[in-house]
């Protein structure tokens, strides 16, 4: 790790590790820093991803992908079972990716693209110049360095702290935190190319539970449930032990698990003086399914052309930082997070009765686009009562 | 004062992004808690396996 460099990444998850290998294409010196003393553990998510929007950033070496999905399930609180399939039968729609090979895959491929990468190597405060970041103070293995850079990139994860300390609050509101458990089991009953998800009031209140096949006989358990409905006695612990022992009594874990996904808004402003928020960091998490590697993936990339490219004119004030914010605001992701906030908080004031009845009114969808956004679309075509409820919203999705 | 339960905590950061002072922080596998903390317990709340306590001084 040297003194200077044109951009310093914190974190070395899929945002920061795609903004390095994006920064350094653009052929500026750059360095990613890792607090944690290896890339890709532990592991902090359920690891699915659609194949579209993974293959639009990777053609990913076959042991970074656990399982081949070809469709999904939702089940009701009542047990009923709403299957969506490909619009052509046995087409793959999606993968369990394997993080732990996966992160590090993209890490390598940033160091091939020529970004320096230290692990174990945390930012612990940032270096400020008359408001304006101008780089880190990184601690490792009890050393402290300075580091300086043109532009910073915040990709520090779900417990990001860098922003904050440059003045940006990042609280997650409590009931917009999905406080998160899964095991990784086997010996497990499941079909290995389908995704479950339980819906419920019992299972996961404001959240759902899921069955993520990683490969036969085995699977990521997990559950996210609202920040607001967790206490002692009924935490996401509670409600994945309850299930497990109902559902897979015989499972064995062989890997536990926990984590917390916003889903909440993004934060109002996404860069600073010298300082590009990305990923979780950002609180770009799709609101609905909780997804957040594509988000990331997609924030960092951006988050490293525009600074190439404020870099190279010279200026990295804010003013020209924010051309990142207005573009991934108005792109699909963007849209997409902003259409789902509003259908997450439909669906999670609803009772069980509701999504019972919604969810019977199909019990099998073909879909064209393995997308939320046309599993949407197709569920308010079969509920046209939805319309209703949904409103202003229900226009925007049709 | 707030107690981590180090035996418990699976250090993933969930409190830490609803402190509302900034007062966790996760450093690899540690939970630090600092001066600002004043014991709201919003992070007990939310902890997924329930490793934090408030304890309240006698």
């Amino acid at each position: 790790m040297k003194n200077k460099y044109d951009v310093l990444i914190i974190g070395g998850g899929p945002a920061g590790a795609i903004a390095a290998k994006t920064t350094a294409e653009e052929g500026l010196s750059v360095c990613l820093v890792e607090k944690r003393p290896a890339i890709g553990v532990p592991i902090r998510c359920a690891e699915g991803i659609g194949k579209d929007a993974l293959h639009e950033f990777i053609d990913p070496d076959p042991k970074s992908i656990s399982a081949e999905m070809t469709g999904a399930s939702i089940v009701a609180p009542d047990g009923f079972l709403m299957k969506l399939e490909s619009g052509l039968a046995g087409n793959k729609v999606g993968y369990i990716l394997d993080r732990k090979f996966f992160d590090r895959e993209l890490v390598w491929k940033a160091a091939e693209a020529g970004a320096d990468i230290a692990v174990k190597a945390r930012a612990s405060a940032p270096i400020m110049e008359n408001g304006c970041v101008k780089g880190a103070k990184i601690e490792s293995c009890g050393k402290i360095s300075k580091v300086i850079a043109d532009v910073v990139i915040a990709a520090d994860g779900v417990e990001s702290k860098f922003s904050r300390w440059c003045g940006i609050d990042t609280t997650v509101p409590v009931r917009e935190i999905m406080s998160s458990a899964q095991y990784v089991m086997t010996d497990v009953d499941i079909d290995q190319h389908s995704t479950v998800f339980y819906l419920g009031n019992e299972i996961a209140p404001q959240g759902y539970l899921w069955v993520f096949p990683k490969g036969e006989r085995t699977a990521n358990v997990g559950v996210g449930i609202s920040g607001k409905k967790s206490g002692e006695g009924h935490r996401a612990k509670d409600y994945l032990d309850r299930f497990i022992k109902k559902t897979f009594p015989h499972g064995k874990s062989i890997e536990y698990i926990v984590g917390g996904v916003s889903v909440c808004r993004p934060l109002d402003c996404t860069v600073a003086d010298g300082l590009i928020i990305t990923g979780d960091a950002a609180r770009v998490v799709d609101p609905l399914t909780g997804g957040g590697i594509y988000n990331g993936m997609y924030t960092g990339r951006l988050a490293a052309q525009v600074a190439a490219d404020c870099i190279g004119k010279g200026d990295v004030s804010k003013k020209k930082l924010m051309v990142y914010d207005k573009t991934w605001r108005t792109s699909k992701m963007g849209k997409a997070i902003e259409r789902n906030y509003h259908i997450k908080e439909y669906l999670i004031k609803q009772p069980d009765a509701k999504l019972n009845e919604i969810i019977h009114s199909v019990s099998k969808l073909n879909l064209k686009e393995f997308t939320t956004l046309s599993l949407i679309t197709e569920i308010i075509r079969v509920n046209p009562k939805l319309m209703l409820d949904l409103g202003a919203l229900a226009a925007s999705i049709r | 004062m707030l107690k981590v339960h180090r035996d418990v905590c699976g250090y993933c950061g969930c409190c830490v992004s609803v402190c509302p002072e900034g007062a966790l922080e996760l450093i690899d596998a540690y939970l630090c808690v600092e001066k600002s903390c004043t014991s709201c317990g919003i992070c007990v709340k939310v902890c997924p396996l329930g490793a934090l306590e408030v304890l309240h001084e006698k």
